[in-house]
């Protein structure tokens, strides 16, 4: 399944539009807010053995004490650092949070790119089989392919992907198909380029956004299903993570003895990387669809804003 | 009617395909499934358990298509076998009474869910630029990233451990019989509160952000600017013109939240400890109930379908264009 990168159709147009793509980045809100969070969240994972050398798991002594000078975030009822659990957990929950959601997304891309392309049987197949998946449950799914299968950080992410593939996969063929129907695909068929080369570099370049988005998505739901599955215990018990620190927390009974500091920054931590990945899909969102943007000015409840939003270009899209 | 059927058949595939799946995963591991679980389960199994494993899982012997209709044949009729974490109930006894307590924790936060979230969306759209729009957004985002089951956690912990309001496990009271007097009605009522509005808490913020979205496209019609004109009072423009037709996606997502909603709510129930089909499913999967945690899945993934095509009668209802084509 290796994917050649799309390579950029010609260099100045493209460059061109990076460079107003991160401009307009710069100047959206919501992307400033949602890339320094991740980038605080990135830094830290990858500082984490250098402020915390020792092995973070280590059982100590002393029990469950709230935070104090010595232990900023207080210690677990095995006298484990939480801050250090923290730290050390970010990396684990990051790494298989971005790859399950790439790979999910790589799916997601390539059967999208087939369906639109290919069309007929292959289409009704694929879609068939998207749309199944996408059905199944998928919180009960992750459960029991978990179950049945080894456990370890290579089931995780499988099981990951096998449960988020179909999501992505609907949006970017849908997206896939209107850009396929497009003359310009037509006139590239006519010249004779090859299949591969119409789907990688004619039609995935036009819909960088929405691959964009989808893989955000993806992401987000990857580390959060993450975290479930190693809430229940079924993850990969050895490694240290945002959804095992919750396990043992749950397990020790933290919550029922009211050690707040044991729970509060695992999941702290997950919801800030969501919020933060959410941030950064809105922008991608409002800076590609104008019509989401925030209105310069508040419009009253008697001048419904219906007016105001049929802007000559938007009304026509 | 066309409509109708279609779907029909593509959710009878969708449960062929998830029945497919329930009689291939155990076979897809190497080595022989029972086997396997013996090894697991360290010998606790007696003869007559390893026998309605075998059974259920069909490697009673033969090639594998008589395998595989023997298991189709008895999952149709609703044979899954015999529970053996709670040997000797059959495993259809030990869903039936769970699932009621997952329908009514998934229905009750699920409709409490949509209505406030689309009710703030067609607001928030309204008044573009608003309070409302401008300040709740990126509330409920940030409250939707947390993880249903620290939420739950969360407020398990505020409103159960320190304030002592609301009860810490169970869907009612120890001691209490099941029954339809007004007292138990209100013990379960009590039980099924904390655990619904985490759920609701977190999943109210993609409601609203759907409604406001599709509203925004809705108020740039044609039509609402010809209501305008036409002098009609914003209130009636606001909910029977434009929120009647940005309400179309929201039922589609209804449908597809659902299985969503069983999800969320099946940590939601470990929790909580409440006694519904996730709760068990998870009890199963630890207790290497292989039978129970198979018959859990497919009834979670029949009952996802089923309200599925409950919403695609009410979307041809609410849509004539899908008559038409």
């Amino acid at each position: 399944m290796a994917l050649p990168p799309p390579a950029p159709v010609s260099g100045r147009p493209r460059g061109r539009a990076s460079l107003r793509l991160i401009r307009s980045l710069a100047r959206n809100r919501k992307a400033v807010v949602g890339l320094a969070i991740l980038a605080v969240f990135v830094l830290l994972a990858l500082l984490a053995p250098a402020l915390y050398p020792e092995d973070p798991s280590r059982i100590g002594s002393g029990g469950a004490t709230p935070p104090s000078p010595e232990h900023w975030l207080g210690t677990t009822a095995k006298g484990q650092d939480v801050m250090a659990l923290t730290l050390w957990g970010a990396r684990s929950s990051l790494f298989v949070g971005v790859l399950a959601g790439v790979l999910a997304t790589i799916v997601g891309v390539v059967v999208g790119l087939t369906c639109a392309y290919f069309g007929k049987a292959v289409d009704e197949v694929l879609s068939l089989l998207t749309n199944v998946f996408l059905l199944l449950p998928g919180l009960p799914l992750l459960v029991i392919l978990a179950a049945f299968m080894p456990p370890g950080l290579g089931t995780v992410i499988i099981v990951l992907v096998i449960t988020g593939w179909a999501g992505s996969a609907r949006v970017l063929r849908s997206q896939s198909l209107s850009i396929r129907g497009k003359d310009y695909i037509a006139a590239a068929l006519v010249t004779g380029e090859r299949p591969l080369r119409i789907m990688l570099r004619e039609i995935l370049p036009n819909m960088a956004s929405i691959v964009m988005t989808t893989l955000l998505g993806s992401v987000i739901g990857a580390i959060g299903a993450q975290a479930g599955l190693e809430f229940l215990g079924l993850g990969d018990a050895n490694t240290i993570s945002w959804g095992t620190n919750l396990f043992w927390a749950s397990t020790d009974g933290a919550l029922m003895l009211g050690q707040w500091w044991i729970f509060i920054p695992s999941g702290l931590a997950i919801a800030l990387v969501a919020y933060a990945l959410a941030m950064c899909n809105y922008a991608v969102d409002e800076i590609t669809n104008p019509r989401l943007r925030k209105p310069r000015r508040a419009a009253s409840a008697t001048a419904p804003t219906a007016v105001q939003a049929a802007e000559p270009q938007g009304a026509h899209q | 009617m066309g409509f109708i059927l279609r779907r029909l058949g593509f959710y009878l595939i969708a449960f062929w395909a998830s029945i497919t799946l329930n009689f291939m995963l155990p076979r897809l591991m190497p080595g022989d499934p029972v086997t396997r679980m013996l090894s697991r389960s360290q010998q606790r199994l007696d003869p007559q358990q390893i026998e309605s494993l075998q059974r259920l899982l069909g490697v009673e012997g033969g090639p594998w298509w008589q395998e595989y209709f023997g298991y189709l044949g008895r999952v149709l009729t609703g044979d899954f076998g015999v529970s053996i974490s709670r040997f000797p109930t059959p495993v259809s006894d030990v869903i039936a009474a769970q699932l009621p307590w997952t329908l009514l924790l998934g229905g009750v936060s699920l409709v409490i869910a949509v209505i406030i979230g689309n009710l703030l969306g067609i607001l928030a759209a309204w008044r573009r630029g608003g309070i409302l729009d401008s300040v709740t957004p990126p509330l409920l985002v940030f409250i939707g990233s947390f993880p249903y089951f620290w939420l739950a956690m969360g407020a398990l912990y505020v409103f159960g451990v320190t304030l002592g309001w609301s009860p810490l496990r169970h869907a009612f009271s120890v001691g209490m019989t099941p029954s339809w007097d007004l007292a138990f009605i209100a013990d379960v009522a009590s039980h099924v509160l904390l655990p619904a509005l985490s759920i609701v808490l977190v999943s109210i913020g993609g409601w609203m952000l759907g409604m406001r979205n599709t509203m925004i496209t809705t108020n740039a019609e044609d039509y609402i600017l010809m209501a305008e004109a036409k002098g009609l009072r914003p209130r009636r423009i606001m909910f029977n013109y434009a929120a009647r037709n940005a309400l179309l996606p929201s039922v589609t997502n209804i449908g597809m939240s659902l299985g969503f909603i069983v999800g969320g709510a099946l940590l939601t129930e470990v929790v909580f400890a409440y006694p519904g089909v996730g709760y068990q499913l998870l009890a199963a999967v630890q207790g290497l109930d292989y039978p129970l945690m198979q018959g859990l899945f497919l009834t979670i993934t029949a009952a996802v379908l089923l309200a599925n095509l409950l919403v695609d009668l009410v979307y041809v209802r609410l849509d004539p264009r899908v008559r038409v084509s």
